[in-house]
């Protein structure tokens, strides 16, 4: 019998497990092959969502889909929490019930996660839709907003889907000009580095974009500190901003079994970037958030690395050379506003490109976010 | 000079492209002390000119940048 375990059942966890059901069918019909899919919460959460909820446009439950509708019947579900990695004698540890749970083929897809308090005063003072309730309270926020100053700042990187920030920014523009206040409200977008987003084209798709529609930037900000009470946010650049509302893509890290498991010291898993085999141990693959590859926190991502993972591990459990690997395609959706959008595609050889926006892709995008859960069946 | 220059922390952003280099120093030199040297290691061409930029805008100070083979070595110090 061999036992795969996948840790982790988003995008990649989910695609995975039905590609390697799919995959393996015969071995895994005559009992030769076990894939385990082991998450923390019965729930499959697709977080893109959130990004419409703030406008009213998506609820926090739209994002949320049970598990077990979209894994195969042949995968061993486990709604367990991993607390440790034994790479050596090839064990996961569970929190609850069963203690330890034996591999042959290990695949790590824990995502990131969010840990605003990193810096100090963002917890309070700073909004986010990077989760449901952040969601919910930014839509309050946004609704009671009848004007001042919105300050977008992106504290953390790298984030989870880095479109999003730049999405938000130009949705809030055109969100605040159909209710008709958009000249009551000031709109700066912060960013970390010397441009407005890591990726240079997509920073000069923006910059004459954003200065259309008067929203101020700041470049070289890292916020270092948050003062709720004064609402004021500062950087380590030594300049600070007052607010009236502060939206924050907030600080991420990997899970903390990472680290703990010696597999990347930042809680991301050292990996080959094209074979997405771990680093520091034998038999273990990393994928999603939780690889650090040089490309995006990206839902697309997640889903081309589980092809190249499950054709990797289909190849291996039946003696053969794996060839598979992953290039670094990456493809991103961009609103830009409340009815058109754009996207970039690229790969670790080939920068993106980007097109003007349109109705077209904007309307693709929901018809993406609508069949997404046909995605993660691993159907589309 | 460059063969005698020692860093308190060194870090290694071989192989990753802008701006994971210089936001790897940058989330160092958050938490460091005070005088603390970084070695940032990096085989990003783009990250030779936009560290020293940040480093400047940011008060802090750049020793120097060595040349190597396939990499370079940029040692900043933290004000």
């Amino acid at each position: 019998m061999t036992r795969i375990v996948i840790v982790g059942g988003g995008t990649g966890g989910t695609v995975l497990a039905n590609r390697l059901v799919e995959d393996l069918d015969s071995e895994v019909t005559a009992g030769e092959v076990e894939v385990t899919l082991v998450n923390d919460s019965p729930d499959h959460v697709y977080k893109p969502t959130y990004l419409y909820v703030p406008f009213g446009k998506k609820t926090v439950e739209d994002a949320v889909r049970p598990l077990a509708d979209l894994v195969d019947r042949r995968v061993d579900l486990e709604i367990n929490r991993v607390v440790g990695i034994d790479t050596d004698a090839k064990t996961i540890e569970l929190q609850d019930g069963r203690d330890t749970l034996s591999y042959d083929h290990l695949v790590l897809a824990t995502g990131a996660k969010l840990v605003p308090d990193e810096v100090p005063g963002l917890v309070e003072g700073g909004h986010h839709f990077y989760g449901p309730d952040g969601a919910e309270k930014l839509r309050d926020a946004l609704a009671e907003f009848e004007g001042g100053h919105l300050v977008l700042s992106v504290v953390g990187v790298p984030h989870m889907c880095p479109a999003a920030p730049v999405e938000f920014t130009l949705m809030a523009d055109e969100w605040f000009r159909q209710r008709g206040i958009r000249d009551e409200v000031e709109i700066t977008y912060t960013y970390p580095i010397m441009r407005l987003h890591g990726l240079e084209p997509v920073s000069d798709w923006m910059e004459p974009r954003f200065a259309e529609r008067d929203i101020h930037t700041e470049t070289f900000f890292n916020a270092e500190e948050v003062d709720p009470e004064a609402g004021v946010i500062r950087s380590m650049e030594g300049e600070e901003l007052d607010y009236d509302l502060l939206v924050a893509i907030p600080p991420h890290a990997g899970d903390d079994l990472i680290a703990g498991s010696g597999l990347g010291d930042d809680g991301w898993v050292a990996v080959d970037r094209h074979t997405l085999e771990a680093e520091h141990a034998e038999d273990v693959y990393a994928m999603g958030d939780a690889a650090d590859v040089p490309t995006s926190k990206a839902g697309s991502v997640a889903h081309y690395e589980a092809d190249v993972v499950a054709d990797r591990i289909a190849s291996e459990v039946r003696g053969q050379l794996p060839t598979a690997t992953f290039d670094g395609k990456t493809v991103c959706f961009i609103e830009a506003g409340m009815d058109e959008a754009t996207f970039v595609e690229f790969d670790y050889e080939h920068p993106p490109e980007l097109r003007d926006e349109s109705r077209p892709v904007h309307w693709a995008k929901l018809a993406y976010n609508e069949t997404y859960w046909l995605t993660a069946r691993g159907l589309l | 000079m460059s063969e005698q220059l020692t860093a308190d922390v060194t870090i290694d952003a071989r192989g990753a492209g802008c701006p994971g280099p210089l936001m790897d120093l940058i989330g160092k030199v958050k938490t460091a002390d005070s005088g603390t040297v970084f070695e940032l290691q990096t085989s990003d061409r783009g990250s030779v000119s936009d560290v020293p930029e940040w480093v400047e805008k940011a008060g802090h100070e750049l020793v120097e940048t060595v040349e190597h083979e396939d990499y370079w070595s940029i040692y900043v110090q933290k004000a």
